[in-house]
């Protein structure tokens, strides 16, 4: 059916970004402590530090009537903030803001339930089972499970082995 | 451990100081530790580390425990592995044993960790040990839902870091049927899998088209309560249909007519669904329904062919502009920057000019009014740039420092573009330097200048205007540029004007001249010289400036040497000459836009190219022709690999004698300069040729790579810097230069290098540094060959890497004796060769010598020179008494000299070394070249010359260049005004050649 163009591009010349990921997940709270980093793209530590020194300084001057998005460097920062935390997700220009927008949310929702209405502690010393809970909802910078029912089931799951 | 969060850094250190001390001791004590045990100080390591210190050991504990049969502690162990990854080989082994294991256990949850770790890792060695394996997990028929998700994107990963180790086959095909799976959660993960695999192989993808529409189409159409799990705040599966439509983005528009009419009514569907009263007042409700209907735009752009969708969806986007949710107006304006370039869809978004407009004003949200900016520059057109350029520059006024820039070029490049009336471009322009000078960077007053040299019906208003404009008791540095240009070569046209007449222009510039930096001053004394051509009346006020103390004596060499030699020049030469030399600038050559490459560079590929690339089929260059393509704009701004010392290549060789191109002085010592001469020939082999003797240049140039070397060689080591430049817009993709060395070479050359970066963005470089040492003599040299992505096509580029086997050369001090004692201890007959070869050019020792010092002579000490210039007195006295050719070429040695110390601080030592005799040689060879490399040397030989001889000379000269005929006359005027303004240098015959190139030519 389709004998089309073999190349990805559109009519417009445009070629879409080919590695559309998530590059990183931070959770930092308002003094720019990081209780949550997740890599999706190599870096070294110095990098590493470096970003989230500049995310920190990105998004907190940012007030509530802004948008939730702010460009950085050749990426885009998705972020939301909650009570003191801000949760940000970066990824291309090109992607789909208002999906990561809610990917967040969603995420967010999932902690508030699986650690019965969350707080920063909560993150500081179960930092073991956040990264299990990024794991099931997102791999491979992509988003992996979208359901909340279907990830709490394996997280009480998970949590009935220990 | 709560303890570690509060009180002071110290006491945060010293605390964690005595736990690492404690979990050591527990490792290396003498009783086995249970798993618990293990897994607990393991976790504790992590933690520390996750606080920010640095954690060196527990790497063999944690891979213990991955071989654990309770999930706690393998957990634990996989995760410190993901965290804390480390390349060391031993480690990895035993790692991805536990993983085979763990992969072949059967039991979910291991599996589960296991391809979570790999996923997580995604090293190359995990490639190679399981890029087999899990295409396999993931479509055998007995795996759980959650191992196929994660066996998704886990390969998903593993494509993107190796896509060489993952073999396509059989699976393939059963992957897309994954879009048919009865669980959402596998089809998320799958969708993204097939999204990257179908951008690579869109060929083998494509039934994912017919099946991801028919996927769409029923989430689209199910009610909100169908799919339960995935209804998201009554939005049925937000993020899988964002996927799908991203899927659908890969391919052009379905040509089975079933197909489009389905996926035309999903489209419609979501477009109608932002239309219906929303069923929640949730914001995540908003959020996600506009997520999928963006995503719906996105593509709707992207097939650019149903012009009523295109229609529908800007005036959604129209609606989205006046939201009360900032999100939403700033998608929009994002959007319909990619709508306003589709011809079906210009005109609507061009309706909603006074609402961006008005964004530009009142968003609160910088990042809200960049996009409005964006949005206004994409739906420019002759029928609106004069409003989008007002607007523009009113809210240059008050704009965010972090964009003016930015908007600066913009509006360059707009009115230029769309300037129908000139004196409207100029004024723009001035504007723009009013108010944002310090953002106008150099391109933009290089290009207002090209335009008004090449347009004679802008000429006088652009003197007047600048002139009115410099009357401002403050004005901006570039202004003064622009003003000391344009008066320079039109102040002419407004010298009838009392008002300005030549005395008040020369006054104005001169009270902007000691409140500016040095460049801006050089460029000055070029205008004072031109005004001594146009208005002889202020000759001798200019020859008083030039003279005061201030500039004869400056401390900065340029300022003091252009003092100098336009002192001497305006008083030695005749009018005539003098308007030979400082006659009017010729045309630039027509090319793309500096401005315009600028901004591609800032902004980086995507956003401007479909833009520029789109409108340049609506508009009509600001020309009146075609833009030329990019490519030639790249290689004008390379120096020329053969560019001659004097510019003079491209004209015919002396009747007599060796061609008199200095440029091919070094390289004939080596080979026939047949080569070294040719105009711009990017053939590698010509180029190695070019390295034997110079260690830094362009090494290859196509329209997509320039690659360019520097190196530095010391004893039997060397190091290489290549530098691979991007000169599309465009990222190359599993970008991977290698370097190979045939067998006999990789005994006796050792190169080290590491991996660059796989992908290379537009308009980016990346450096690649190789470390070499020679280990015995060789002959072949090694190859670089890189290969990478552009676009959907595969690039080969293969060239011979100039590392020769005189880099590791090393003089050696002897007296003759101990020489020829060596010399007659080669006894054995096969020590010695001789071989008999005419030829090809007339042959001189001190010649070749001078030529090889001056090889060297880019890090040209005080010592060289002088060993260099005491060969050349030698030579000299040799020459004298010889034929014409060698005369010939130690002269061009000579002017090379001259020229290279006329521009250092040591050009006084050169030029009373100069001697006369070139002068007088030179006025009876009667060679026009010769006499034009004179010319150039001009000013340093009046310097050192009494009056008359170089008056005399002078006269001589302007004998000589009148014969060169039309088009070569302003070479030496080319040189003259050209070293001083400091413009960009133009390629083509007669081109002027600033000082810069000259040096680095020589190298």
């Amino acid at each position: 059916m389709v004998t089309g163009r073999a190349t990805p591009e559109t009519s417009r010349g445009r070629v879409h970004a080919q590695t559309a990921k998530i590059r990183f997940i931070l959770i930092q709270n308002r003094a720019g402590k990081t209780r949550l980093a997740k890599w999706y793209m190599q870096f070294d530590d110095d990098e590493k530090q470096k970003l989230i020194e500049e995310v920190h300084a990105v998004v907190t001057v940012r007030d509530a009537k802004h948008t939730n998005f702010v460009e950085f460097r050749n990426f885009k920062i998705i972020y939301r903030r909650y009570a003191g935390l801000y949760f940000c997700i970066c990824v291309d220009v090109s992607d789909n803001n208002l999906a990561y927008l809610e990917a967040i949310h969603n995420f967010v929702e999932v902690l508030n339930e699986y650690f019965h209405n969350v707080c920063e502690l909560d993150l500081v010393f179960n930092f073991y089972k956040v990264y299990t809970v990024v794991d099931e909802m997102f791999l491979a910078g992509e988003i992996r499970e979208t359901s909340q029912t279907k990830v709490l089931k394996q997280l009480l799951m998970l949590q009935s082995l220990e | 451990m709560s303890g570690l969060c509060g009180k002071s850094k110290e006491a945060e250190i010293k605390r964690i100081n005595k736990e690492l001390a404690n979990i050591r001791s527990k490792f290396k004590g003498d009783k086995a530790l249970d798993g618990y045990s293990k897994k607990k100080y393991v976790c504790k390591l992590l933690f520390i580390f996750l606080l920010g210190h640095d954690i060196d050991f527990g790497h063999m504990e944690a891979v213990n425990l991955l071989s654990s049969n309770r999930y706690t502690e393998k957990q634990i162990g996989y995760l410190f592995i993901s965290v804390l990854v480390n390349s060391n080989s031993e480690l990895i082994r035993l790692i991805n044993n536990a993983i085979k294991n763990d992969l072949a256990s059967r039991n979910p949850t291991f599996m589960g960790l296991a391809l979570h770790c790999i996923a997580n890792v995604g090293s190359r060695e995990m490639a190679e040990a399981f890029a087999g394996e899990i295409p396999k997990i993931l479509v055998a028929g007995d795996t759980m839902d959650s191992v196929k998700q994660s066996a998704a994107l886990c390969l998903l990963r593993l494509y993107r870091a190796s896509p060489d180790l993952v073999p396509m086959g059989d699976w393939t095909s059963r992957v897309v049927h994954l879009l048919n799976d009865q669980h959402l959660g596998v089809v998320t993960a799958a969708t993204s899998l097939i999204t990257t695999l179908a951008q690579k192989n869109p060929e083998e993808f494509k039934t994912s088209v017919s099946l991801a529409v028919s996927r769409l189409s029923r989430i689209v159409t199910s009610a909100s309560t169908d799919l339960q799990d995935y209804t998201y705040y009554f939005v049925p599966a937000p993020w899988l249909s964002v996927k799908l439509l991203r899927l659908l983005q890969c391919y052009p528009p379905p040509e089975d007519p079933a197909v489009r009419g389905r996926l035309t009514e999903c489209l419609e569907t979501i477009l109608n669904k932002a239309q219906e009263p929303p069923k929640s007042k949730k914001v995540q409700h908003s959020n996600a329904k506009n997520a999928v209907l963006f995503e719906a735009i996105s593509l709707i752009i992207h097939h650019d062919s149903e012009p009523n969708l295109l229609v529908r969806a800007c005036n959604q986007l129209g609606q989205f502009l006046q939201h009360r949710e900032t999100n939403l107006r700033y998608l929009a304006l994002e959007s319909m920057c990619t709508l306003a370039s589709s011809e079906f869809s210009h005109e609507a978004v061009k309706t909603h000019i006074d609402t961006v407009i008005n964004a530009l004003k009142t968003e609160r949200d910088v990042s809200v009014r960049q996009r409005a900016v964006d949005l206004l520059y994409a739906m420019c057109d002759r029928s609106n740039a004069q409003q989008i350029v007002a607007e523009m520059l009113s809210y240059l006024e008050t704009a965010d420092y972090s964009i003016r820039e930015e908007i600066v070029l913009k509006v360059a490049i707009l009115a230029e573009k769309y300037a129908v009336d000139y004196t409207w471009y100029v004024d723009t322009i001035l504007n723009l330097i009013r108010i944002a000078g310090d953002y106008v960077s150099e391109e933009v007053w290089y290009r207002v200048i090209q335009i008004v040299i090449n347009r004679d019906d802008v000429q006088g208003y652009a003197a007047k205007t600048v002139f009115e404009a410099l009357q401002a008791p403050a004005c901006h540095e570039n202004l003064v540029k622009v003003g000391g240009y344009i008066l320079g070569e039109f102040g002419n046209l407004i010298a009838g004007d009392p008002r300005s007449s030549p005395l008040i222009q020369f006054d104005l510039l001169h009270s902007k001249f000691h409140l500016c930096s040095v460049p801006t001053r050089a460029l000055l004394l070029s205008t004072y010289i031109k005004f001594v051509n146009l208005f002889p009346e202020v000759k001798t006020t200019i020859q008083d400036v030039l003279r005061s103390d201030s500039q004869l004596k400056n401390a900065d060499v340029e300022l003091q040497q252009r003092a100098v030699e336009y002192l001497r020049l305006s008083s030695v030469a005749s009018t005539d000459i003098l308007a030979t030399v400082l006659e009017e600038m010729p045309p630039f050559p027509e090319r793309e836009s500096s401005i315009l490459a600028k901004l591609k560079k800032k902004k980086g590929p995507s956003t401007v190219t479909d833009l520029e690339e789109a409108k340049r089929e609506r508009s009509v260059d600001v020309n009146g022709a075609p833009e030329p393509a990019p490519a030639s704009a790249s290689a004008a701004s390379t120096p020329s690999p053969s560019a001659d010392l004097l510019g003079l290549g491209a004209a015919p060789p002396a009747p007599t004698g060796p061609p008199p191109s200095a440029g091919g002085l070094l390289v004939d010592v080596f080979s026939d300069s047949a080569s070294a001469v040719a105009p711009l020939a990017p053939g590698s082999e010509d180029n190695f040729a070019r390295f034997v003797c110079k260690n830094n240049g362009v090494l290859f140039e196509n329209q997509l790579l320039q690659i360019g070397l520097k190196s530095e060689f010391r004893q039997n080591l060397g190091r290489m810097f290549i530098f691979y430049g991007n000169k599309t817009s465009t990222q190359f993709l599993n970008f991977t230069p290698t370097l190979i060395c045939a067998d006999d070479l990789q005994a006796n050359l050792n190169l080290q290098t590491k991996p660059v970066d796989p992908t290379v963005d537009g308009g980016a470089q990346v450096q690649q540094v190789v470390n070499i040492e020679c280990v015995s003599d060789f002959t072949e040299a090694p190859v670089l060959n890189i290969q990478f992505r552009y676009g959907g096509t595969f690039q080969n580029v293969s060239v011979k890497l100039p590392i020769t086997l005189n880099k590791f050369f090393q003089p050696t001090e002897m007296a003759s004796q101990d020489f020829f004692q060596r010399w007659k201890q080669l006894s054995n007959p096969q020590q010695e060769v001789q071989s008999i070869f005419k030829a090809k050019h007339p042959m001189d020792t001190e010649i070749t010598k001078a030529k090889l010092l001056l090889g060297r002579s880019s890090d040209l000490g005080q010592h060289s020179l002088k060993k260099l210039i005491l060969t050349l007195q030698t030579l000299w006295a040799l020459a004298s008494s010889t034929p014409k050719p060698p005369r010939l070429d130690a002269c061009c040695v000579w002017s090379r000299i001259c020229k290279l110390r006329c521009t250092g601080s040591r050009c006084a030592q050169a030029r009373t070394l100069f001697p006369r005799g070139y002068v007088t040689y030179c006025r009876s060879s009667f060679n026009p070249m010769q006499a034009v490399g004179l010319c150039v040397l001009f000013p340093c030989v009046s310097a050192t010359l009494g009056d008359h001889t170089a008056h005399s000379t002078m006269e001589h000269l302007s004998t000589c260049t009148s014969s060169l005929g039309p088009g070569r006359g302003w070479d030496t005027k080319g040189l003259l005004t050209g070293t001083t303004a400091g413009l960009p240098v133009q390629g083509g015959p007669g081109s002027m050649k600033s000082r810069q190139p000259v040096v680095q030519s020589t190298n």
